[in-house]
């Protein structure tokens, strides 16, 4: 019998800022690997002949390829196997849930100790912005095709669409709500987990393919989406993002300092109020914050509170913590940086100040009882448990509901009855001809990489479509 | 960027400057409303469209200099650009015929009202306008207005100018005396649209007014601009910007509306201390 190769369990730790330093600024928390720690980790894969890791890709990267290029020092190697399939690397790195996919699927994630795909693909991207005569070397000579399509809105899906289209030839136009290039990963991620100018590189490296990003231009409102294909463009590909905020609808929600996550991260991560006042966007974040919500998006409001100079950081959740869709690194970051989690408990009502500022926060205790829908167990309000939370500033971090300005003004565009667009799961294709749609417009609030997958489906289909 | 082409000082503190934005020009309709950044550290703030030149694609703003970003949007001059214009947003208004109507405004919503009174012409109504201001020398554009409007009346706060009254003295007192309103504009501050509504309500016209209170995205991403109408949360952004008054929860907007006071003065200091010379300049025509 062959022996058997020894099994190298211990996952090399990111490296990041101390809880205590990264709490008072902005900067990174995960400062990524050093060479020597790239080499110890990707040594590790087992480079299986049958790679489940792919599968759990959504845009299926060659991932024992590219670790393979590590190992080997061959850097440039690893870039364009990594570009050729995923157009954000330097992103995907650093947001996707890779426990849930690539490492999820990992030979090595039943021992516990996954080969760390995510800080890898991470290492990758960064050594190619440091490198960047190498991507110049490696851009593939595009023919254009003659064909014309927009995107509507440039975060992950728009982007990773159009940069696929774009390798293929066709003349892409980006249509931008928002003064720069990049949705949610500009206006809702923080910059300590995703600096904005890795993601503005991502969005120079899509322009760099000749896409064209039209920035202040809200579709459905300055063109339709018929007028777009009316004027030129022979397909649209619709990626506007979840819109509208919710809310709770219990009294007093519309005190003044409380914010939607929404508000409160696109003040802080795009509009800079985190360098108030040399930028001039306002925000209130001192004394007692609440956040309200148990999501990625919870975590990430109730760190930028703590980063704001919030004194304490209440993170109020109505079910316990195994329920939190929240992903677990990002638990244990705000937890290590000091939110303190306020587990099975509501929020009733909201109590103001004479000047209509929001003081105090009414809550009672839950318990959870039988699975629901969801198969998460069902909180249930318990009598007799109310109790008071004293704040200065609330965020409410409850998920979004698809924007309706573009379903409104699109003719013959299907919607469901949550107001996300009808799309084919497998090629976004949806009820209007020429048009298709991904991201969170179509599934609702999703992952990052989640939206990348659709753009590239789009993408493939919107080419067959042109081919067939 | 965007290029003001034209710029005068209209009154003390309100400025009307004319910019090149071709694409919001084309598609642009009365009560819709732009956001806009001056420069790349400056926040997004809603104004109103005082006009329009759809065949030159020019675009009219007539702003009262407040706080940071509009003294910093007065400090432009003619060649200068504008960072960032994004519009047209929020929903036109419902221009119909509905008979009588009467519009009124004040400050930086007589801009506004112009191209309001003209559409509500062209379907045929009769119009009704009346302008305030604090003073007589406060006063602008009320040639403009009497020209597109079957009558104008003009209230002024101080006394310089007949008696001291305001809008709504006026709408209460034209209702009282038994003239036939089958509809009403208010464009003006929040306290004046809310004095407007408070004096229809009794009658029962239906009062209109145009709520354009914080905003970030514009676009019904944020929530920054709820207001309660009816109840009802609404996002002025995509909802309105225009409301039925009798309905608008005046005091939650109000507070809402000086939720940054503090940060604004703020701000404001610093920006005065590093730009005091721009200040004698962009009170000069």
């Amino acid at each position: 019998m062959a022996e058997k190769k020894k099994v190298n369990l211990n996952r090399v730790p990111m490296p990041k800022q101390e809880p205590e330093a990264r709490r008072k600024n902005f900067n990174e928390v995960a400062l990524g690997y050093t060479e020597e720690q790239a080499m110890e980790e990707a040594n590790r894969c087992l480079q299986c002949p049958k790679p489940f890791c792919k599968d759990g890709c959504p845009v299926n990267v060659d991932i024992p390829e590219f670790i393979k290029a590590i190992r080997d020092h061959d850097m440039p190697e690893a870039v364009r196997i990594l570009k050729s399939k995923n157009s954000l690397p330097g992103i995907c790195g650093r947001v996707c849930p890779q426990e849930t996919q690539c490492e999820g699927k990992c030979a090595l994630d039943k021992k516990g100790a996954p080969v760390a795909i995510g800080r890898l693909e991470r290492y990758v991207a960064d050594w190619e912005r440091a490198h960047p005569e190498i991507s110049e070397k490696q851009r593939e000579h595009i023919n254009p095709n003659g064909k014309k399509v927009a995107m509507v809105g440039s975060g992950p899906a728009g982007l990773t669409c159009a940069a696929d289209l774009a390798k293929l030839g066709y003349e892409v136009t980006i249509f931008e709500a928002f003064h720069v290039a990049g949705g949610v990963l500009m206006y809702g991620i923080p910059e300590f987990r995703l600096p904005k100018d890795i993601v503005q590189g991502e969005v120079d490296y899509v322009r760099s393919l000749g896409v064209e990003i039209k920035l202040d231009h809200v579709i459905g409102k300055i063109a339709t989406v018929d007028e777009l294909l009316q004027n030129g463009y022979h397909a649209v590909f619709l990626a506007p993002g979840a819109g509208a905020p919710m809310f709770l609808n219990i009294s007093g929600e519309n005190l003044s300092d409380i914010y939607s996550a929404n508000e409160f991260l696109t003040r802080t991560n795009l509009m800079k109020a985190y360098l108030f006042p040399e930028y001039d966007t306002p925000i209130k974040a001192g004394g007692n914050v609440a956040v309200i919500g148990g999501g990625n998006v919870a975590m990430d409001a109730s760190r930028c509170a703590l980063r704001l100079g919030a004194e304490e950081v209440h993170l109020i959740y109505r079910r316990s913590e195994v329920e939190m869709p929240a992903r677990a690194e990002e638990r244990e970051n705000a937890k290590e940086e000091g939110v303190i989690f306020s587990l099975l408990t509501n929020p009733d009502c909201f109590v103001g100040d004479e000047q209509g500022k929001v003081k105090a926060v009414e809550c009672y205790e839950m318990e959870l009882g039988e699975p629901d829908e969801s198969g998460r167990r069902r909180p249930i309000r318990k009598a007799g448990t109310e109790f008071t939370v004293p704040v200065d500033t609330v965020i409410v971090a409850l998920g979004s509901r698809p924007n309706p300005i573009v379903p409104s003004t699109t003719e013959g565009l299907e919607v469901t009855r949550w107001g996300t667009v009808k799309a084919d799961e497998d090629t976004g294709k949806t009820s209007k001809d020429r048009v298709w749609c991904g991201g969170d417009m179509a599934t609702g609030a999703a992952t990052v990489i989640s939206a990348m997958g659709a753009g590239k489906r789009a993408a493939a289909d919107m080419n067959a479509y042109f081919n067939g | 960027m965007y290029k003001i082409v034209e710029r005068k000082v209209l009154v003390p503190n309100i400025i009307h400057i004319r910019v090149e934005a071709p694409e919001i020009a084309q598609k642009v309709k009365p009560g819709q409303f732009v956001i806009l950044r001056v420069d790349e550290v400056g926040e997004r703030f809603p104004m109103s469209l005082a006009d329009w030149d759809r065949g030159k694609g020019i675009i009219d703003i007539a702003f009262y200099v407040l706080g940071t970003s509009t003294r910093k949007l007065a400090s432009l001059r003619e060649g200068d650009y504008i960072m960032n214009v994004v519009g047209p947003l929020g929903n036109p208004t419902e221009i119909e015929h509905y008979g009588n109507v009467l519009c009124a405004c004040g400050c930086f919503g007589c801009g506004p009202t112009i191209p309001l009174v003209r559409a509500l012409k062209e379907k045929g109504n009769k119009v009704v306008s009346v302008m305030e201001a604090r003073s007589k020398s406060f006063l602008f554009w009320q040639d403009r207005l009497e020209e597109v409007s079957d009558e104008l009346h003009i209230t002024i706060g101080d006394g310089s100018y007949g008696r001291k009254w305001w809008t709504n003295d006026f709408t209460e007192e034209y209702l009282k005396a038994g003239n036939k309103v089958d509809r009403i504009f208010a464009h003006g501050c929040p306290f004046m649209m809310m004095e407007c509504s408070k004096a229809s309500k009794p009658f029962g016209v239906k009062t209109i007014v145009s709520l354009t209170p914080i905003m970030v995205d514009g676009t019904g991403m944020c929530g920054c601009c709820r207001v309660s109408v009816g109840g009802e949360t609404k996002f002025a952004c995509v909802d309105g910007p225009e409301f039925d008054g009798h309905n608008v929860d005046w005091e939650l907007l109000i507070n809402r509306q000086r939720t940054y006071l503090d940060e604004e003065t703020r701000s404001l200091d610093l920006w005065e201390r590093e730009n005091w010379h721009k200040i004698v300049e962009y009170s000069k025509a």
